[in-house]
């Protein structure tokens, strides 16, 4: 009797592992449903939306200008944050508001990116907390599944950036 | 004939059933428990690689014990790289690149990028100061900094 339970317990915890370390694996090199909160993607991602991460982009460095993608937070490393890249290593930036009569520009550096949220006036990004480096980046950001209504895949950026591609 | 085919299919749902277990499993270790590495280069010494590249340390990278993200001062790290694209690079016409002899702690062309010729001012050719090490400084390339593919060849 005690050895079916403990032959059962060990079986179940041995299923436990595998497909944990599969479910691991999963996530980490192919991809993974994402729940994202916060306004700083509105409308392009609204709060609460759920939407589908790969991961296959950044392994390849494959991640270009106008990609939406999970990094984790420079200020808060055990959080993830959701912006848009507008500027890759070598890029010139403009730093100031778009608004004020001195303009600053700055160089991103090599290894590093530069996010944007698409919602500019609500969005803590790179024009607070500066450039982040290129192995923050946890995946990308392509597809919407949920609300059913925005089913799709997802829009270029609202604000009018326009990136030659070379 | 249909033992040997039944014997060749079960081998193969065997071989199946143990690759899925153990390749997820064994990555799975090797990213969240700890992984071996050897460790390269003398930018750690005395700590690490005390007898230069005759021998070379290997280190048990320990990912357990950052899981929560705390660190203490003093203890040694391992990162992430910052994402370089390319481990070579291609030094354009009218540029150079530079290095300080010590790897690693230098501020030079593997931060900055390569250097612009027309910024060039002067060559350091003697040592002058203290008198015990005059000398003239030879213009020496180590072999491990080589280029990988040269214009001249």
């Amino acid at each position: 009797m005690l050895r079916g339970v403990l032959g059962k317990t060990f079986r179940l915890a041995g299923y436990t592992i595998q497909y944990g370390c599969i479910a691991h694996c999963v996530f980490e090199y192919v991809g993974g449903v994402v729940m994202c909160s916060g306004p700083s993607m509105e409308p392009t991602i609204q709060n609460a939306d759920i939407v589908f991460a790969e991961n296959l982009s950044r392994h390849f460095y494959g991640i270009q200008r106008g990609d939406i993608v999970i990094a984790k937070s420079p200020s808060d490393p055990k959080s993830n944050i959701c912006k848009r890249v507008i500027g890759l290593e070598g890029d010139k930036m403009l730093t100031s508001s778009s608004s004020s009569f001195f303009k600053s520009h700055s160089y991103v550096p090599t290894g590093h990116v530069w996010l944007e949220g698409d919602n500019l006036q609500n969005s803590t990004d790179s024009r607070y907390y500066g450039p982040i480096p290129y192995g923050l980046i946890r995946g990308r950001i392509f597809f919407k599944i949920w609300p059913l209504s925005d089913f799709g895949f997802l829009r270029d950026s609202p604000n009018g950036h326009r990136f030659s591609d070379d | 004939m249909a033992p040997a085919q039944g014997w060749a299919r079960r081998y193969i749902k065997a071989f199946c059933k143990g690759f899925f277990v153990a390749v997820p499993v064994a990555v799975t270790f090797l990213d969240r428990v700890a992984c071996v590495a050897r460790v390269e280069g003398a930018s750690m010494q005395p700590s690490l690689n005390p007898g230069g590249s005759h021998s070379s340390d290997v280190v048990l990278l320990n990912h357990w014990k950052v899981r929560n993200l705390e660190v203490r001062r003093g203890d040694i790290v391992s990162l992430v790289t910052m994402g370089h694209k390319n481990r070579y690079v291609k030094v354009p016409r009218g540029h150079i690149w530079v290095e300080g002899d010590h790897h690693g702690h230098s501020f030079d062309s593997n931060s900055f990028g390569p250097v612009s010729l027309g910024l060039l001012h002067a060559l350091a050719t003697h040592i002058l100061w203290p008198p015990e090490r005059w000398q003239r400084l030879q213009s020496m390339l180590p072999p491990e900094r080589l280029p990988v593919q040269s214009e001249d060849q």
